[in-house]
């Protein structure tokens, strides 16, 4: 581009000067920030806790390559290892899918403007506070979690709690569970007396037309009986009925004759008591079913050990498909009508265009968009910090979050803490490599 | 075009060489700080900092040639100190919350002893909170701001629905929890989300149960955590966390809790439980997002004794520690471990003063004074164990002991794995130094 210029002569010294001038700011910004920090974190990588210090030597603290075997030794940084492949594995090809889809599908909706600002929206909110909103949304509590209050929701159409959710039966004398009911274990025969008491019921369960509970008259050729919370404060003798000690009304009980089969079913009254009449015989049993126990939904455990991964990713591409959906919108705009247009007059479907015609013509733009997501997800950090508890920190861990826990984030370990980052950034460069090539071509 | 280049290089290359010799000849270069100016940096912020200054302006009335000024670096102190120690240019003094901190200072030989406050530790000190930051028998460490652990914080209208009084030993605790639970209310909230929870009720269950001089010998891994004591503490410790269905959301539950739910849950109109096990900055919790009243609306008792051990603290606080040693220095030192000069952080609230010589009268409201005064009279106080520990071990999210403990609240009747993990994990955490 220069033509030789005569040697020694002051137009090249003048030349130089105006270039350097024009480098230097770079230069400088570039070593500073870029060149130093990482020769210095590569160096640091091969030292102890304390990372490499000039004050001290080249000798001191030099560790050689533990910290990298630590890498894959240590429990809690191959599971990030592993996170990390999976997010490597889902997460681009899903924000590359769901944008794909975003954009044609948007290209034929009347509010497409609409759709799109909604689906971009989540850009505009930082992945820290993402994390926040979908931490709170997957909270396992159906009364503070939105995911899972949906969930309750859908399924209260099909299913309703008991009136006593939460109650157990105060003595062993009731036996079996809250799935299947409780059956007094003793047999009662006609003009006897059943007495089922039960525990653990919160006040606000007790209907407010409750009463002292009593225990009835026994009749003869019939059985009566209480259900009654077994429970005075200070707790009580469990198994009698006592003063201060309110009957459960409106619930179901049920006889069942010696064979097991169910004969009779009565509801308690205010105070708690209920009656059978014309039984003969001995040999019955009561008892109240399953349904008055039935417990309400208690969530799933989206933030457990389980869910954790697939949770934060789920949120992750809540963020990033809006992105995806623009930038392959865009592609999908240059895209020549008349191709598509002629497909279809050759008696193409639709899926066929699709597939054949759209997604070819797209892969340059689906690249860019892979990836760079490709590069995201492989640094992906403050939206697991900020979704996974403390408890499943570990087991939502990724490499970026181990970077920062091993050296900032808790241990102060700057040694491994480097060494982790040096992996990272190898992992990185094959990416970046693609990503370079891609830019040569283009331009 | 070539000469270009290799001009451009050599002027980069001299950048760079530029930078790294600016760099080294940093380090090396000492600060000297005046005698008559003292910095602190430390980690209270918001109310406790304008306590803290009011404590120094008390200082700084008496001694008027010597001004001093602190500043705020929050949860960041550990990482502004070590990059400060590591350029040469510490603050005069620094507090901290960590007691691993002034062990690491200690032995990069970046601490200067303060050997000189003795007498007045010892004048105003409870000798098991004077001992805390002694490194080889000198005093590197002086605890500032107590913080006591030991504490059970309770919703009063469920402990009276049930008919249940505040227990003092452990199996009265044990036997109120069931009647709260048959009263309908579960007995247990517990913030398991937050590892720390975990490993402070396993602290105070040890201390009363195993002692303060194997408390000591754990907490400096000369027994192991196989060691016959620590498994009889985690079976303690599972009648707790083991009572699943005396749990607040269960275990499940529990696992996802962070430490404000776990307050919350207990302090609301309708309690999701009775009591939540954890210190004295629980008020704190339940201030913010609460209108229940202390004394009439939650309350507290101390952690319940087992055994003989009454005033057993398990607590925690944060340490100063010097790193340079001036006249003006020593002289602000001997003052902030003064009762005076604490008295006067007790009675802007929020402050539990580890000098004895505090009056209890100094705190501003009857809880403060039940929580605070305990530990200035406390026949037993310990640090918070997992706080002496090497941070990969005992402070680090996700691992060490917050992720063994909370694997413990998953499956409470694995004592023996428990121990073997613990003891793996510190074992590699102590090999390595951190």
């Amino acid at each position: 581009m220069l033509a030789a210029p005569p040697a020694g002569g002051p137009g090249v010294l003048r030349r130089h000067a105006v270039a350097l001038g024009f480098l230097v700011p770079a230069a400088v910004v570039l070593s500073l920030w870029i060149v130093y920090p990482t020769i210095y974190t590569i160096v640091s990588s091969f030292y102890g806790k304390d990372g490499f210090s000039y004050g001290k030597g080249f000798g001191h603290g030099f560790v050689g390559i533990d910290n990298y075997k630590s890498i894959f030794t240590t429990s809690i940084l191959v599971t990030a290892i592993k996170n990390s492949a999976i997010w490597i594995l889902v997460a681009p090809a899903t924000v590359t899918a769901i944008g794909l889809v975003f954009a044609v599908l948007t290209e034929r909706i009347r509010w497409a403007v609409a759709f799109k600002s909604i689906v971009f929206m989540p850009m505009a909110i930082s992945l820290f506070a993402t994390g926040v909103i979908w931490h709170v949304m997957y909270i396992k509590d159906p009364s503070q979690g939105a995911v899972n209050a949906g969930i309750g929701a859908v399924k209260s159409w099909f299913t309703t709690p008991g009136a006593l959710s939460s109650a157990s039966p105060s003595t062993p004398a009731l036996t079996g569970s809250a799935d299947k009911g409780y059956v007094l274990h003793k047999t009662v025969a006609a003009g006897g007396i059943a007495e089922l008491g039960l525990t653990a019921i919160p006040p606000t369960d007790v209907p407010a037309s409750a009463k002292q509970a009593a225990t009835p008259q026994p009749k003869p050729g019939a059985i009566d009986g209480v259900v009654w919370r077994d429970f005075k404060p200070g707790g009580g003798t469990p198994g009698k009925v006592e003063q201060g000690e309110l009957g459960l009304p409106g619930v179901v009980v049920e006889l069942f004759d010696p064979s097991g089969k169910k004969v009779q079913s009565a509801t308690t009254g205010a105070d708690g008591s209920f009656e059978f009449s014309g039984v003969k015989g001995a040999g019955y049993k009561t008892g109240i079913g399953a349904a008055t126990f039935a417990k309400p939904f208690a969530g799933v455990s989206w933030l457990g050990s389980r869910l954790i991964t697939p949770s934060i990713i789920i949120a992750y591409i809540w963020v990033w498909a809006g992105f995806a959906m623009v930038v392959i919108g865009a592609g999908l705009a240059a895209i020549s009508r008349e191709v598509l247009e002629a497909a279809r007059t050759d008696g193409a479907t639709e899926w066929q265009v699709f597939r054949r015609i759209t997604v070819p013509m797209l892969a340059p733009v689906l690249s860019v968009v892979f990836i760079t997501m490709l590069i995201n997800v492989l640094k992906v950090f403050d939206i697991v910090v900020s979704i996974a508890p403390g408890s499943t920190q570990s087991d939502a861990s990724v490499i970026a979050v181990q970077m920062w826990r091993q050296s900032f984030g808790g241990v102060n370990d700057f040694g491994l803490g480097s060494a982790i980052a040096v992996f990272l950034f190898i992992l990185v460069v094959p990416v970046l490599l693609l990503n370079v090539r891609r830019f040569r071509r283009e331009v | 075009m070539k000469k270009n280049k290799v001009a451009i290089l050599a002027i980069v290359g001299v950048l760079l060489l530029a930078v790294t010799a600016y760099a080294s000849a940093k380090s090396t270069k000492s600060s000297t700080a005046s005698a008559s100016k003292i910095a602190i940096v430390g980690v209270w912020s918001g109310d406790e900092q304008k306590s803290f200054e009011a404590v120094l302006k008390g200082f700084m009335t008496k001694n008027p040639s010597i001004s001093v000024s602190y500043k705020s670096t929050g949860d960041n102190t550990p990482t502004v100190l070590s990059t400060a120690v590591a350029g040469g240019n510490p603050p005069d003094l620094a507090s901290v919350s960590q007691p691993g901190l002034v062990n690491d200072f200690q032995k990069k030989g970046a601490l200067k002893n303060i050997d000189y406050a003795r007498s007045a530790l010892n004048a105003n000190y409870p000798p098991d909170i004077s001992k805390i930051g002694v490194i080889k028998g000198h005093v590197y460490g002086l605890l500032i701001k107590g913080a006591n652990k030991s504490t059970v914080w309770y919703n009063v209208a469920a402990f009276k629905n049930a008919g249940v009084k505040a227990p003092t030993t452990w199996p009265q605790f044990l036997k109120a929890a069931k009647t709260l639970k048959a009263s309908g209310t579960d007995a247990y909230s517990i913030g398991g989300a937050d590892g720390w929870t975990l490993t402070d009720l396993f602290e105070n269950i040890y201390l009363r149960q195993a002692g303060p001089a194997k408390y000591d010998a754990l907490s400096h891994h000369t027994i192991k955590w196989t060691d016959a004591s620590v498994k009889k503490a985690l079976s303690s410790m599972a009648l707790v966390i083991g009572d699943t269905g005396n749990i607040a959301g269960g275990t499940a539950g529990a696992l996802q809790t962070d430490f404000p739910t776990s307050v919350t849950n207990v302090f609301t109109s309708t309690p999701k439980a009775a009591q939540v096990i954890e210190g004295d900055f629980v008020p704190g919790v339940v201030a913010s997002s609460n209108k229940l009243k202390p004394v009439s609306g939650y309350n507290v008792f101390p952690f319940p004794a087992i055994g003989n051990t009454q005033n057993y603290v398990e607590g925690g606080g944060d340490e100063l520690m010097a790193f340079r040693d001036t006249p003006a220095i020593r002289a602000l030192v001997k003052y902030l471990a003064t009762g005076a000069a604490q008295t006067i952080w007790a009675k802007r609230g929020g402050y539990t003063a580890p000098a004895k010589t505090v009056p209890a009268s100094a705190y501003p409201d009857a809880i403060t004074r039940t929580t605070a005064s305990a530990v200035g009279k406390a026949k037993a106080f310990k640090f918070d164990l997992s706080d002496l520990q090497p941070a990969s071990f005992g402070g680090t999210v996700g691992q060490g002991e917050y992720k063994i403990f909370q694997d413990f609240l998953k499956n409470p009747k694995n004592v023996n794995g428990i121990a073997a993990s613990l003891e793996s994990a510190a074992a590699k955490a102590y090999k390595s130094g951190k």
